[in-house]
């Protein structure tokens, strides 16, 4: 009984420790994100705050945080309210299905975890937009929810495929079938392929339309301020930390307990900025395009390719 | 599942108690009519906000339906893999995807994927 007790107590504080970890992650990738993006454009970004810019996003919280928060009258308030503490509570619960050797939980059915996590992470977005009664974010949430789920469909299908290979739904296989060789090498088009569908999942520019701001404000947030903008914003940087951890664990092969991990994830996380410093956004019919005809088709090609080369792999007792 | 549904209790106290003290230590002003009336550009909001949208939105929806319930139905394909006979797995997998992927095609040949015209 008492050593039971322990161990639920170790595994809070262990959750606990995780969740501090990403938050403060999540600020210092916003500071990262700043930096390349003034760099891209030749100017020095924050650099001013603390040791080189380095309490940058600590000052930016608190300003965050102390900001008027507006009560819309228009809005279904309470609504209004709570979707932001959904969508945060959704990208930070998808963090429990990192497969640490030790500690957390680490369950088999991790995978299928996630996928709820991001079908349900549409809601939250949809809501925000609905609820705040304001044409702009109605229209942003719109566009934002047509292109998540268009995108989800091929990025479920790409993992099924690995899935598969692997006959399992644990992340902790990927880490191990991966030892010798990464399935970025084994299968660089569907990478790649997995990598749009995260900036379209996660409304990253080029397919920000979320809120693209030349046409539509702030798109689902234009209503948003103080608290409620700044767990929307906490849940959407957390949620492309975890898609970059993701992306390391699926494709770049390596356990989060060795530091090359963490060193990948980062440079995965540069990417997403760096693709933003550099492309310009989509239009909304070709981004709908490029999922539905292009990326629906090679996923579900390389699904049956990878049914055969299982089943290959089984008949020649590999 | 004991310990998920602790750590999603967990998150969503964390989540709510940032939402609550940002709602205390937020600067507090007098509320009134303009401002907090929708944001539409300093004008006077023009018409419910609540408005019918393009079909479009609809019917992708609808075909997402379609291809996330194949995918529900594909997900069991990968853990039984180990306890069923090998022809029948791949035949019925491969019999299904096909389905799949020419309806996808079919669908693009009959302008159902068409964002405009």
């Amino acid at each position: 009984m008492l050593s039971n007790c322990f161990m639920l107590l170790v595994e809070i504080v262990n959750y606990l420790v995780l969740m501090i970890c990403v938050l403060v992650g999540v600020a210092f990738v916003t500071l990262l994100e700043r930096k390349i993006l003034g760099y891209i454009q030749i100017r020095k970004g924050p650099n001013k705050v603390g040791y080189m810019g380095l309490l940058q996003p600590f000052s930016d919280a608190v300003k965050l945080f102390t900001k008027e928060q507006t009560m819309p009258i228009m809005s279904n308030f309470v609504v209004y309210y709570l979707c932001p503490v959904l969508s945060l509570f959704l990208s930070l619960l998808v963090w429990s299905v990192m497969p640490y050797d030790v500690g957390l939980v680490s369950f088999n059915m991790s995978i299928l975890f996630f996928f709820c996590c991001l079908g349900m992470g549409v809601y939250s977005v949809m809501v925000a937009g609905w609820a705040s009664n304001c044409k702009y974010s109605l229209l942003g949430s719109l566009r934002s929810v047509a292109q998540t789920i268009s995108y989800e469909v091929s990025l479920a299908l790409i993992l099924l495929s690995f899935i598969m290979l692997l006959g399992g739904f644990s992340l902790e296989l990927f880490v191990k079938y991966q030892c010798y060789s990464w399935f970025m090498f084994m299968s660089l088009p569907l990478s790649m392929v997995w990598f749009a569908s995260c900036l379209a999942e996660t409304n990253r520019t080029p397919f920000d339309f979320a809120e693209g701001e030349s046409e539509l404000v702030s798109g689902f947030n234009t209503e948003y301020s103080s608290g409620g903008f700044a767990l929307i914003f906490m849940a959407e940087y957390s949620s492309i930390l975890f898609m970059s951890v993701l992306f390391v664990i699926v494709f770049l092969g390596s356990s989060p307990c060795s530091i090359s991990f963490y060193l990948k994830s980062m440079l995965v996380a540069f990417i997403f900025v760096w693709v933003r410093g550099t492309l310009p956004r989509l239009r909304y019919d070709k981004l709908m395009y490029l999922a539905w005809k292009s990326f629906l088709p090679v996923s579900i090609n390389y699904l049956i390719l990878f049914m055969g080369v299982k089943s290959l792999c089984f008949v020649l007792n590999l | 599942m004991f310990t998920l549904t602790l750590f999603s209790l967990l998150t969503i106290i964390v989540c709510y108690i940032v939402m609550t003290l940002a709602s205390v230590i937020s600067k507090k002003t007098i509320t009134d009519r303009e401002k907090n009336s929708p944001y539409e550009c300093g004008f006077d909001p023009k018409g419910s906000a609540r408005f019918p949208f393009s079909l479009r939105f609809f019917l992708i929806a609808v075909i997402f339906l379609i291809f996330d319930v194949e995918i529900t139905l594909l997900l069991p394909l990968a853990s039984i893999f180990n306890v069923t006979n090998l022809f029948s797995w791949l035949s019925t997998g491969t019999l299904f995807l096909l389905i799949l992927l020419i309806g996808l095609y079919y669908e693009w040949a009959q302008g159902a994927l068409e964002w405009s015209k």
